[in-house]
């Protein structure tokens, strides 16, 4: 097996990617030398519908909420300018502004009950917003006009004229076109990505759900509103009857259409679903049935859209007989000498399930620098344990200390950043993101830049970036991944799964590691390789804390056992000590 | 004048809990919330209209072949929207799917019947001396359904079978239950059950296309509250939704009834995710 994906390769926004972009951004530049104005207004209603669309994909095709009524800040985003033009003198540029503005705060309003709501709960009080936006714009005749209408805004000279305008629209979808890509190729967008498809891990790496939903919504209501005040400028005149419903379907059928995780394929699906009534003229009037019809036929026969059939590097065949030879002597490049942590501790804990006793008055104290394995049968507490050391459970007694300080109880975002990193039973990974995509997520809280910094692409982006790929590199190396990196990582087999979420683990360089049976469903030779890599990752002070079910390689590998039985602790000591345990040997080892 | 708010507000309140009840009965046997169920009601009215009021058929074979209708779109639903994502429930393609199906009808609708709202016909010739037909019809038909809903749960074998699908439809696989056909049924079930609360409503709503959204959102908010698969709790929260929404659009505005029905579903929602009677999530690691 060849070591082929050198760091730079593999993430870097490359040439090669770009180049769709810019054969559409020409296109869209040559195209006021034809004159033609009728493919004029439709080009400018794509660069707005675009505008709105660019910033919605962040919220359905990457962190994956299905918010389906967004004609709703488009409405408010238009009344907004409108009104702000007709009735005061502060002109449409400062009245586009307060429309990103106002379409920011409502899309956080409607966004954020996304973090308690089921899907299609969340999916139902978008569609309530969007049906109440229209029905509040008919009737609050005072500023809206009602069923009348106001007259829309028109920006000021040169972009006055219906090229003019197109060129403003214009600029500004490639102005968002760059900053969604870049927010997608961002730590936000990996961690938008992470929630989608593994909010669990996302969670153990540090991702904050509230955070990142907040952000996501600012940013595509603003893009929203202003698509609105844009599309006010394009109608020269507003009625609520313009806010069809159907609105909100084209946008997010395009996004659908596109695939999930993409920019370019919701792109081309917003040109194709803007331009496709236009060209069909005699199917007009079914558009919207069309448009319906599309969508059923996507999300049953291609569910990942047009970017799925555009990726023809991951059709290629993997190499049949890969083996894992991790490189634990790369690890003091990711494992830097540093002072050793406190020793992390659990002091009496109870936790129980319905009057069922999961956990029974359990005191655990891990300290840096070794590995303390965790055995017992099943149903004994261990991964039940680990949840509690991570934060995701909440005993009913007790408490979990890292030193002097006491660890939050039902606040598993907090762990990263105290340096305590796990893998899961059955493991937990963005199988639509590139297995190097899947490491970064682990170094998240490592990065520095703000949200529009990173949309911006600002020197502070691109050196957490570049920190974040060459550590990335190194964990995969670490773990023998590194020939994988630019793979699809649901095409892994399920062994290497593992050990990539140990490289996801390393990325925090982290003090405590909590490994969830790691070995489970490797082979002999990857079992030895595992055992390998764990005792370096202790060597290098890092204090390991290992639920396993294979007794030789608990004995072969920890400084200390704890066996578990009943949510109790049955005994613990070195190992020597408990392979002569009487207790232990009946009741779990056997022999 | 109370008096009048009472009635229009029970009226529409029973168009909503049967709403919520078409929703319910598609859920228990799916695991799937469909976003048809308003579509359904909507269909009520306008194959009410076309059958009874354009085509001249008697009220009584009018009634069966509009519920019929509605039955038969509630099996398409079932086969063309819901059994393909059934396999990736986890997904939530069928939020997808069922809106797509759903806004095909309306299109269809909207298309081949008439974007305008269409008169519906009177249907029964007396019963207009204390209250309006209009009025009384959907309250009737809501206890019409909740009763024998109730009957066929508690009461009947293949009730007891979509208990026990609603309640683990592999366990009741494993013990042989016909699955399918027993999902198709209450997909059917709810198509009359939606269709009769457009059908019965026709007064109120006339038969317009764009009533399926509107339907979809009202109905759907009294489940939340009550609890997914909850009929009871439809019940009293779609009747407290009409009398709420009556009441404010006589006492204050119809523009203040539509802002705070949201906000009160809103905040409703954040408070109690599950429902003020639903059961809380499971463990997650």
């Amino acid at each position: 097996m060849s070591v082929s994906a050198t760091p730079g390769t593999a993430t870097a926004p490359s040439l090669r990617a770009a180049w769709p972009y810019a054969l559409l951004l020409a296109a869209g530049i040559l195209l006021p030398f034809t004159g033609n104005d009728y493919w004029g207004i439709i080009a400018t209603r794509a660069a707005i519908y675009w505008v709105l669309v660019a910033g919605l994909n962040l919220v359905v095709g990457f962190a994956g909420q299905l918010a389906i009524g967004y004609v709703g800040l488009l409405t408010l985003g238009a009344y907004t300018t409108a009104v702000l033009c007709a009735r005061t003198s502060i002109g449409m540029v400062p009245a586009l502004a307060a429309a990103g503005a106002v379409g920011a705060g409502f899309g956080v309003l409607v966004g954020l009950p996304a973090l308690r709501l089921r899907t299609f709960y969340f999916a139902m009080g978008t569609l309530g917003f969007a049906t109440i936006v229209t029905q509040v714009a008919l009737a609050w005749t005072d500023v809206t006009g009602g069923g009348v209408g106001v007259p829309g805004p028109v920006l000021p000279a040169p972009f006055d004229t219906p090229w003019g305008f197109y060129a403003a629209c214009l600029a500004l979808a490639a102005l968002c076109t760059w900053m969604t890509a870049n927010i997608a190729a961002s730590r936000f967008g990996r961690a938008f990505v992470a929630i989608r498809d593994a909010e669990v891990a996302a969670e153990v790496c540090g991702i904050g759900k509230p955070r990142m939903f907040v952000l996501v919504f600012l940013f595509s209501g603003a893009t929203a509103g202003i698509a609105g005040g844009l599309f006010a400028d394009l109608q020269t005149y507003i009625t609520p009857d313009a806010f069809t419903f159907d609105l909100s379907v084209l946008f997010f059928i395009a996004i659908l259409i596109g695939g999930r995780g993409s920019i370019l394929g919701p792109l081309l699906g917003t040109l194709l679903l803007t331009a496709l009534p236009e060209v069909a003229a005699p199917l007009v009037a079914w558009s919207t049935f069309l448009y319906a019809a599309l969508l059923l036929v996507i999300v049953l026969l291609i569910p990942g859209g047009i970017a799925s059939l555009l990726d023809w590097r991951n059709r290629r065949p993997l190499e049949r007989d890969r083996s894992i030879v991790p490189r634990p002597e790369l690890l003091p490049e990711l494992l830097v000498e540093r002072h050793r942590a406190p020793p992390l501790a659990m002091r009496d804990i109870a936790l129980s399930f319905d009057g069922v006793h999961a956990i029974d008055g359990l005191s655990l104290t891990l300290h840096a620098g070794e590995v303390h394995g965790l055995i017992g049968p099943n149903g004994s507490g261990k991964t039940t344990t680990l949840n509690v050391i991570c934060g995701f459970a909440q005993p009913q007694r007790g408490t979990v200390t890292l030193g002097e300080a006491t660890l939050p109880a039902g606040a598993p975002q907090s762990r990263a950043s105290s340096g305590i990193a796990r893998t899961f039973q059955t493991p937990r990974l963005v199988g639509e993101a590139r297995v190097i995509d899947n490491v970064m997520i682990g170094g998240t809280v490592t990065g520095r830049a703000s949200f529009m910094e990173a949309a911006l692409s600002l020197v502070r982006h691109r050196r957490d970036e570049r920190e974040l790929v060459r550590r990335a590199a190194i964990a995969l190396r670490c773990v023998g991944l590194e020939a994988l990196a630019t793979v699809r990582c649901d095409r892994l087999q399920h062994s290497e799964l593992r050990f990539l979420e140990i490289a996801r683990a390393l990325m925090l360089a982290p003090d405590f590691l909590l490994l969830d049976e790691p070995a489970a469903g490797l082979s002999a030779a990857e079992i030895e390789h595992l055992g390998r890599l764990i005792r370096a990752i202790r060597d290098r002070g890092v204090g390991v804390l290992l639920v396993e079910h294979h007794a030789d390689m608990i004995f072969d590998v920890c400084d200390r056992v704890s066996v578990l039985n009943l949510g109790r602790e049955l005994a613990a000591g070195t190992p020597a000590e408990i392979r002569a345990h009487r207790e232990v040997v009946s009741a779990y080892l056997g022999g | 004048m109370l008096y009048a708010i009472i009635a229009s507000g029970l009226a529409t309140g029973a168009i909503y809990a049967l709403i919520g009840i078409t929703y319910n009965v598609m859920f228990s046997a799916s695991r799937v919330m469909s976003f048809t169920a308003g579509q359904l009601g909507m269909l009520g009215g306008v194959f009410g209209a076309w059958f009874i009021g354009r085509l001249g058929i008697p009220v009584l074979p009018g009634t069966l072949l509009t519920l019929g209708a509605c039955a038969l779109v509630g099996v398409v639903t079932e086969i063309v929207a819901v059994r393909p994502v059934l396999k990736s429930l986890d997904q939530h393609l069928y939020v997808l799917s069922t809106l797509a199906f759903a806004l095909m009808l309306q299109q269809f609708v909207a298309i081949e019947w008439s974007t305008e709202p269409q008169p519906f016909p009177r249907l029964v010739p007396f019963g207009d001396a204390l209250v309006n037909q209009r009025f009384w019809l959907p309250v009737l038909a809501a206890l019409v359904v909740i009763v024998v809903l109730e009957i066929m749960y508690r009461r009947t074998l293949i009730g007891r079978a979509f208990l026990a699908i609603a309640e683990d439809s592999f366990a009741a696989r494993a013990l042989g239950l016909p699955e399918r056909r027993l999902r198709m049924l209450s997909f059917a079930i709810a198509g009359v059950i939606g269709g009769l609360a457009g059908f019965a409503g026709g007064g109120l709503l006339l038969a317009f296309f764009a009533n399926g959204p509107m339907l979809s959102f009202y109905g759907f908010v009294p489940v939340a509250l009550g609890g997914i698969g909850n009929n009871r709790g439809a019940i009293i929260g779609g009747l407290a939704l009409g009398l709420f929404q009556q009441a404010a659009s006589y006492m204050v505005s119809g523009l203040f009834v539509s802002v705070a029905t949201f906000a009160v579903f809103i905040i409703m929602l954040l408070v109690a995710p599950q429902g003020l009677f639903g059961a809380p999530a499971g463990r997650r690691v």
